[in-house]
């Protein structure tokens, strides 16, 4: 079969709501986009713990030291989940890896902005998380099946991390003047970055009609951001917060995404600085299987 | 010995178990999103959360115990250096992955050895407790041996940075068997455990792991340094400064 007659086949199976596996023949370009979006999902679940791991050693109670530790550990593990269903394309994760701390793989944006407060792990939760679900629940029923039973799993506890989240705000909004207050400030601070969590505006979305053919995608960024808006802002009122008013700035949108962000040399120094202490570690690990197998090897000959 | 004693030691007993958890939770949560790989990370962070499970629990029955109506986080966020009652072992900073999994690996060996006498307990609920623990604690200690073996027994460079962080982690195993009044007024009443018996069991963990790791084992020095007795070094005041900020810059406020 020519590759024409192959991409024909292959939108019909996508157009009759199959489910494309790795095994599967796929174009290169719908490999690419899923490696790169992916990719990009999985390291943002690695860097989004940094944000979130500030506030592990501080946090005000030891329930919510708890439950922010198991929420961390959660996004790690959703990093490890990715990185395996972005493998079954046909790349490893160290590549994958290197790219990230090479500065060539981008993450969400958000993960860039700081948490100078503990409400800003309320934030967090119920902002963040509440917009990442509204982006992937979507995407449970992606085209690409690895992709889309991982995020089966993965919005199950995001919505647990989103309940968290929203419960550390009522707290706040319950509390002390300085709670108010640091529960304002705090939605001040991640209102419009989670607004941007959906992307540029429709009509500059580059990705956005080829992904919505393939069924990567299945609503446009604009879409998704006004139904969060719509969710959101009744839970602000319930909180007897006030959420900004005004127009997105998308200039600030594209320096965080170019690199300029308030904390995107922090983030990526923390990934690297990790990595290269860890050197000597998985050297060690490396020397130990191998003397392990040629000893398995004189024992077996 | 004075009822008044046995209270106190009793509560004391169980609030230096609760301790030794919640500080080396506290250590081990400083490094969630910086470990040497993932599935490190994911390790440790596990082994962070079942050890403050462990504290919770322990530092609730030592409230119960004292009966002054503190609760765990009035426990864990608004007691003085002094009062905390960990062993220094625990309060040591993280430094390398050596330093990191060496002091773990000393920990779990007692600590499995602890919980499983505490079984037995003839306070219920620290038996209950340590039923549980016992569980999570071997799955540590296979955790934490597995890697001091494969440091010992990885490269030149790992198996120096084990050697390394076992010398200077030693001397902060003598308190965890150096038995005192509480230790022999909580085992004459059958609620502690038998520290001479916890640490030749000990050894042989230590030992077979070290042997297999081709580590040495570091000579034994004299040593008086008694974090269980609230007497720690200068490393302790600033994990608590951080743990223990927001309840101490908002005195009142609930989270």
């Amino acid at each position: 079969m020519d590759s024409e007659a192959l991409e024909r086949r292959f939108q019909a199976r996508i157009d009759a709501d199959e489910r494309i596996e790795p095994k599967d023949w796929m174009p290169d370009s719908y490999r690419r986009t899923l490696i790169r979006q992916m990719a990009q999902h999985a390291h943002s679940e690695i860097v989004g713990m940094l944000p979130e791991g500030n506030w592990i050693t501080r946090a005000p109670t030891l329930k919510r030291k708890a439950i922010l530790m198991a929420k961390v550990q959660d996004e790690g593990g959703h990093g490890a989940y990715l990185y395996g269903a972005t493998e079954t394309l046909g790349v490893t994760r160290d590549a994958l890896i290197e790219e990230l701390l090479a500065g060539a793989a981008k993450y969400s944006s958000i993960f860039n902005y700081p948490t100078p407060t503990w409400a800003d792990i309320g934030a967090i939760g119920w902002l963040v998380d509440g917009a990442a679900i509204m982006n992937q629940i979507p995407l449970c029923r992606c085209s690409f099946g690895p992709y889309a039973r991982a995020m089966v799993r993965i919005c199950k506890e995001e919505s647990f991390h989103q309940r968290q989240g929203y419960d550390i705000m009522l707290q706040l909004s319950r509390g002390t003047d300085a709670q108010r207050r640091m529960a304002q400030e705090a939605l001040d601070r991640w209102w419009w970055p989670s607004l941007m969590m959906f992307g540029p505006p429709d009509a500059d979305s580059k990705h956005s009609a080829q992904s919505m053919r393939w069924k990567i995608k299945r609503f446009s960024n604009d879409e998704l951001r006004e139904r969060f808006i719509e969710f959101t802002v009744p839970q602000a009122q319930y909180l007897g917060l006030t959420v900004p008013q005004g127009e997105i700035d998308w200039s600030e949108f594209r320096d965080v995404l170019d690199g300029h962000g308030p904390c995107n040399r922090e983030r990526l120094a923390a990934r690297r600085r990790a990595h290269e202490q860890g050197l000597w570690v998985r050297d060690a690990a490396t020397a130990y299987a191998s003397r392990q197998a040629a000893r398995k090897m004189q024992a077996a000959s | 010995m004075s009822a008044q004693f046995q209270a106190d030691a009793h509560f004391r007993y169980v609030l230096r178990l609760a301790d030794a958890n919640l500080v080396l939770a506290q250590r081990l949560g400083e490094l969630i999103g910086h470990a040497p790989a993932l599935e490190e990370d994911l390790a440790l962070g596990n082994v962070a959360l079942d050890l403050l499970g462990q504290a919770r629990l322990l530092l609730t029955h030592a409230g119960a115990l004292e009966g002054q109506d503190r609760d765990e986080d009035m426990l864990a966020f608004l007691r003085e250096q002094r009062e905390f009652l960990n062993a220094t072992l625990v309060e040591q900073p993280n430094g390398d992955f050596a330093h990191v999994i060496v002091r773990q690996f000393l920990f779990d060996a007692w600590q499995l050895e602890i919980y499983t006498r505490l079984g037995a307990s003839a306070d219920p609920q620290l038996a209950a407790i340590a039923a549980k623990g016992v569980k999570e604690a071997r799955y540590h200690l296979r955790f934490s041996s597995g890697w001091v073996v494969r440091l010992g027994d990885g490269t030149g460079e790992s198996r120096a940075r084990a050697q390394q962080a076992l010398e200077a982690l030693w001397p902060h195993t003598v308190e965890l068997f150096d038995a005192d009044d509480i230790d022999r007024a909580m085992l004459a009443q059958g609620v502690g455990v038998d520290l001479g018996a916890v640490q030749a069991a000990w050894n042989r963990h230590i030992d077979t792991t070290l042997a297999e790791a081709t580590l040495t084992r570091p000579a034994d020095r004299p040593w008086r340094w008694y974090g269980k007795r609230g007497q720690h070094g200068e490393h302790l005041g600033r994990l608590l400064a951080e743990m223990q900020y927001m309840q101490r810059t908002y005195p009142g406020a609930a989270w």
